[in-house]
């Protein structure tokens, strides 16, 4: 659909089968593209790096410790400012060795440069693709499309694939402006030192700021075009009039909607808000839609060891400077992929996890229900 | 390719921040210089890539990019992939020290060939991470002194042998890899072009005195690197898909010894019986290699086509289908 020229990828689960197949486009010769076999995550970063350079609209997909074995390439992308997309299929972090979906491959490298959008659906998962080329290839940043391990790559759904015209006509070809060509040579990558270095940073820290808005813009104009819409950065659920607000990012949300229907049927005031666009950070849409909640539930599936949940502290540091003092409860369950079912999500609604002071996060009771966990605790006391 | 001129590129200027008698600097004006402005440079993290590109500034007049230490191979292939989905034919080059060869970078290197990138890899050896300090690498050669092989009462500097890089590489089946220094420019010239020629992963392995890490006289740069071939301790040999199909004999062999005297880095060996005995080693190191290329020996029979022919049927890289398309 994006017409990458160059896809270079290194097989790992859960990603395998995006590369296969588009490994098998290229054998058809539905895409037109170079299908690069890397020796590694590192390499296929690399290759990425150097066919955008070049001027050619590039794509790699990854997860887990291939996304890590990549981290010092991340940080080259992005500090070289090549708009490369790539896709993260989540995946937890060994040891011990685990090939299920959790988000702390593509958190930890949350500070690379990379915008990183997380989709709840393979729907969203086309969609944010399309949109991502167009983010990257406008803001001159690289994106990474966060998609669940599993729960999304490994599930089949009914996908509406837009026409190839209606792609080409929202996505333009791909014009790189300080491509590597004899006729206009241009020095990249050179060294830098104390001096200019900071504004080197300062300018990326700029472009992430200018993206949030781009982001939104795209999304809206992705919704005239083909009737979809995602949310931009944050899609909210029944926050009308919602005094508790439980917040997450990827595939987890449908459950916690379900929920949010439940309890309101119920007659709680409770809502949902999906964090799609993680980096850039926005902190000016959360606090206008967190500005009224009287209780806020982060639930994360990847945890910053020795301080605890990652989305919920730099959601309580936005709030705060905004002077809103709401109470965060964080709550940090899923790994490893670990079911988090409705009774779970329910159960984190019914108990605060604010029960002590220093207590600045919980771990999500597991998937037996709660009675059940009590007993058995009973039991073994 | 017409050649006269090739002086006149100027790709790499000076102005740049390398030491005086820096064998890589020269090496690297040579190789780019003949090589020309119309193609793409890809360079690893080092000495060329620090002392050409310091702050704002830059030495090169070609296009030029630098990523990280250890993916100069795996860029340069991105490169060449997009260059060869766009139709077009430009010259990609890695630039790259020893540590960007045999040790970090050897990984994506080895990928960028087996996968038959049309890529030339210039390897500007000097033998250890001279831009962080002369640390050991895996190419400093046996006995020498680095800030991380000093010599002292147990120690008579680097314990191992230095790696054989060439024949690694040349193991790959690729159409060409050769050795040269820049005490032999017709050779390397000779070499460069050879391998522009060439369509392809080609690999040239340069050695390039390092006055500061070798601790010589930086006038003795040519000198030193001329008495590496002469001894025999650094042949100057061609490899075409994995044969051996030429070296650069010897009239006569030079004792290791003239080659070790002007370098500091080999002092201690000459200081006590400990010493001695590595001096040993390393005439039977140059010795072993002079045999094994047969450096004395009479001609050296080319076999370029037999060596072709077999690429050809053994598995046809794409290099060849591109030849002809």
């Amino acid at each position: 659909m994006c017409q990458p020229q160059v896809v270079a990828a290194y097989p790992i689960t859960p990603q395998t089968h995006i590369i296969e197949r588009l490994a098998q486009h290229v054998a058809d010769g539905e895409l037109k593209a170079e299908f690069i076999n890397a020796e590694s995550e590192f390499g296929a970063a690399s290759i990425v790096l150097g066919a955008v350079a070049a001027g050619a609209r590039s794509f790699t997909a990854t997860a887990s410790q291939g996304l890590l074995l990549m981290t010092e390439v991340l940080y080259n992308i992005a500090g070289l400012r090549l708009p490369v997309v790539m896709v993260c299929a989540n995946r937890a972090v060994g040891a011990p060795i685990n090939i299920f979906s959790d988000h702390q491959d593509s958190m930890s490298v949350r500070d690379a440069g990379w915008v990183q959008l997380y989709v709840e659906t393979n729907q969203e998962a086309v969609d944010t693709l399309i949109q991502a080329y167009r983010i990257a290839e406008a803001c001159g940043l690289p994106v990474m499309v966060c998609m669940d391990g599993f729960l999304l790559t490994h599930t089949f759904e009914p996908v509406d694939l837009p026409t190839q015209a209606m792609v080409d006509n929202f996505l333009p070809s791909f014009q790189f402006s300080r491509t590597l060509d004899p006729t206009r040579p241009m020095t990249l990558g050179g060294a830098s030192e104390a001096d200019n270095f900071q504004e080197y940073r300062a300018a990326q820290q700029s472009a992430m700021e200018d993206a949030a808005p781009v982001i939104e813009a795209f999304d809206a104009e992705f919704n005239e075009q083909f009737g979809r819409s995602h949310g931009g950065l944050l899609q909210p659920y029944q926050l009308d009039g919602a005094e508790t607000v439980l917040l997450g990012m990827g595939s987890l949300m449908g459950a916690v909607c379900d929920v949010v229907d439940k309890l309101r049927d119920q007659g709680q005031a409770v809502g949902a808000l999906r964090l799609r666009c993680f980096r850039p950070f926005p902190v000016q849409a959360l606090v206008e839609h967190l500005g009224g909640a009287k209780r806020i539930i982060v639930l994360e599936k990847a945890i910053s060891i020795g301080a605890g949940g990652i989305v919920a502290a730099e959601l309580r540091a936005a709030l705060h400077q905004a002077g809103i003092m709401t109470p965060v409860e964080s709550v940090i369950g899923g790994l490893g992929g670990r079911d988090l079912t409705p009774d779970v999500i329910e159960a984190l609604f019914q108990e605060s996890s604010i029960n002590e002071v220093g207590t600045t996060f919980q771990f999500a009771p597991d998937h037996v229900s709660l009675p059940q966990k009590n007993m058995e605790a009973t039991n073994n006391g | 390719m017409d050649n006269r001129d090739s002086f006149r590129h100027n790709v790499l200027t000076s102005g740049h921040r390398a030491c005086s008698g820096c064998g890589e600097a020269m090496a690297a004006r040579m190789v780019s210089d003949l090589i020309g402005p119309d193609a793409i440079y890809i360079n690893a993290t080092g000495c060329l890539q620090v002392f050409t590109t310091h702050n704002q500034q830059s030495a090169w007049q070609a296009p030029w990019i630098h990523s990280v230490f250890a993916n100069a191979a795996a860029v340069a292939s991105g490169v060449e992939a997009a260059l060869r989905i766009k139709g077009k034919s430009t010259p990609v080059v890695v630039q790259a020290g020893d540590g960007g060869t045999f040790d970090i970078g050897l990984q994506c290197l080895s990928g960028m060939i087996e996968r038959g990138h049309d890529v030339l890899f210039v390897c500007y050896d000097n033998e250890a991470y001279m831009n962080t300090g002369v640390q050991r690498s895996g190419s400093t050669p046996h006995a020498v002194r680095t800030s991380t092989s000093p010599p002292g009462q147990f120690s008579q500097g680097k314990k191992e042998i230095k790696k054989d890089v060439i024949s690694i590489i040349a193991a790959h089946n690729m159409p060409y890899a050769a050795t040269a220094t820049i005490a032999y420019f017709p050779d390397l010239k000779a070499k460069v072009e050879k391998a522009m020629r060439i369509k392809g992963p080609r690999f040239l392995q340069i050695l390039s005195p390092c006055p500061l890490g070798w601790v010589h006289d930086s006038a003795l740069s040519v000198s030193v690197a001329r008495l590496a071939v002469e001894t025999g301790l650094f042949p100057l040999v061609e490899l075409e898909h994995g044969e051996l199909t030429g070296v650069m004999r010897l009239a006569e062999q030079k004792p290791v010894e003239e080659y070790l005297r002007p370098q500091g880095r080999f002092k201690h060996l000459f200081a006590n019986k400990a010493g001695a005995v590595e001096l040993r080693h390393l005439q039977a190191l140059a010795d072993a290699r002079i045999h094994r290329y047969g450096l004395l020996d009479a001609d050296t029979q080319w076999d370029t086509e037999t060596a072709m022919q077999s690429e050809r049927n053994g598995r046809g890289g794409y290099w060849e289908e591109r030849e002809h398309g």
